[in-house]
């Protein structure tokens, strides 16, 4: 719950008066709050905590990670994209 | 014994290995703070593979374990009620309350959501008007700014059909409550790096001057966890104590400012239980005056309940680093990740667990000094 994963932000909307962004995480797309990165841009890299981008990373440093973190299988449970009682 | 090419540069990882070999002249303790670290640890092997002077002691850093089992009690009577939708962060459902725990209640009727982001549950509260929708807004400073934006957001929308059962920590009362403990052994710091990307790293310099104590903020990935004892060892043999930051590509100085505008916004500080710990003066966040309207202790009346941990358990003294957690007489026998009996098994972060999934099975004192 509380590693942060970093992923690309691949698009920004808004949704009930919040800065909302689409964010890919190795394939898996997540709805993200990019409310306290007001800078940040469609292509850069952030590492987020349950849905919130906290800070902005560069892209070599969030690649690695990432591939660590599915190395350690901890990606889906860290993403909750398992389980029937998720919230969708 | 794990090996060096299990890194993922095994060259700069024999590096710095070899710079923390070439320093220490004395036996040293450490205490990472984060479970994020302790996990990276305990798999790649780090504190065996460390000079045998150097000794990591696992910190309390994990907010699953750390979580007081009066908030699980609550959390467990209010997701029993019909009227409610309980939502929580997915590790926190196989917390042992003091006789059973989410999972539990959920099995026996009550309508408890995993959701990945506390928007989802303002959503959910949205959605279903007819619904009463609590969520447990658990953790560190790292989760804080997320559950902050919740409650703010549920007060922009007007919703009266949500609250939230709040119990964040903080973790530089828990560098300095574990630094003033009588029996406390830890000589140095690896500084949560996630926690101060958030708050910045100004609150840790009075610290290291206070305590004479060097603290690094560390990032999570074994090659940081490496570098951050390393920075903490010449510190240490050079007889210094500050605050230092390898962890910049994620951490300034500042924090994000957003985020703290935000938190003081919705949280004030207030003293805080820590599960196996005890309760630590100012530090914990609860919602500000403005915004108890959304406090879900209240809404449902749950104060005041008793509460008995497993007389069995020791995640306490794993938590203040007084035993490993092989040390416990439960361990990988009646307590498992699958049949937890506290806290520290429960999270993938937490010691037990991590020992536990990487087959620490054998204790200190049976084969001396673990090189
Ligand atoms: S092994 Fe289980 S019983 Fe022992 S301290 Fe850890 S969580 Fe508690």
């Amino acid at each position: 719950m509380c590693l942060g994963i970093p992923g690309k932000v691949v698009a920004i909307y808004e949704a009930d008066g919040i800065r909302m962004g689409e964010v890919e995480f190795d394939g898996i797309v997540k709805q993200v709050c990019l409310a306290y990165l007001p800078e940040i841009a469609v292509g850069d890299y952030t590492i987020v905590h349950v849905g919130f981008a906290i800070s902005q990373v560069d892209e070599q440093s969030a690649r690695e990670t990432l591939a660590l973190f599915q190395n350690l299988g901890l990606l889906d449970e860290e993403l909750q994209v398992k389980g029937d009682e998720v919230v969708p | 014994m794990r090996y060096l090419d299990e890194f993922r540069d095994p060259e700069l990882a024999a590096r710095l290995f070899d710079e923390i070999r070439r320093r220490v002249t004395r036996p040293w303790a450490l205490m990472e703070v984060c479970g994020g670290q302790t996990h990276a640890i305990i798999r790649n092997g780090i504190d065996q593979l460390l000079p045998p002077e150097i000794e990591l002691i696992h910190g309390p850093g994990c907010p699953v374990c750390v979580t007081p089992l009066e908030m699980i009690d609550k959390a467990l009577a209010i997701a029993a009620r019909p009227e409610v939708t309980f939502c929580s962060f997915g590790d926190m459902l196989r917390v042992p309350g003091s006789s059973y725990d989410l999972f539990r209640v959920k099995s026996e009727g009550g309508d408890i959501r995993i959701v990945y982001s506390p928007l989802d549950a303002v959503r959910l509260a949205q959605q279903r008007p007819d619904r009463e929708v609590v969520f447990f807004a658990i953790g560190f400073e790292t989760t804080a700014p997320a559950n902050a934006m919740a409650a703010a957001q549920a007060r922009r929308l007007g919703l009266k059909n949500f609250s939230m059962l709040v119990s964040h920590v903080l973790v530089p009362p828990a560098i300095a409550a574990i630094m003033e403990a009588p029996d406390c052994r830890v000589q140095g710091f690896l500084a949560a790096g996630h926690v101060c990307s958030v708050m910045g790293t100004n609150e840790y310099g009075p610290l290291a001057a206070r305590y004479r104590v060097p603290i690094v903020v560390t990032g999570f990935e074994p090659l940081d966890v490496l570098e951050g004892i390393r920075r903490s060892v010449i510190q240490l043999e050079e007889g210094r104590a500050e605050l230092e930051n390898s962890y910049a590509r994620a951490v300034r100085p500042e924090g994000n400012p957003a985020a703290i505008a935000m938190l003081e916004e919705i949280f004030e500080v207030s003293d805080r239980g820590w599960r196996g710990i005890g309760t630590i003066p100012r530090s914990g966040w609860r919602l500000r005056e403005s915004y108890r309207d959304l406090d879900a202790e209240a809404r449902f009346m749950v104060s005041g309940m008793r509460t008995v941990e497993s007389p069995i358990c020791r995640s306490g003294d794993v938590l203040q680093g007084r035993i490993k957690p092989h040390d416990c007489p439960a361990f990988g026998k009646a307590c498992t990740p699958r049949t937890p009996l506290g806290a520290t098994m429960v999270s993938s972060e937490g010691a037990c667990a991590a020992y536990f999934q990487y087959g620490r099975f054998i204790r200190a004192d049976s084969v001396g000094v673990t090189a």
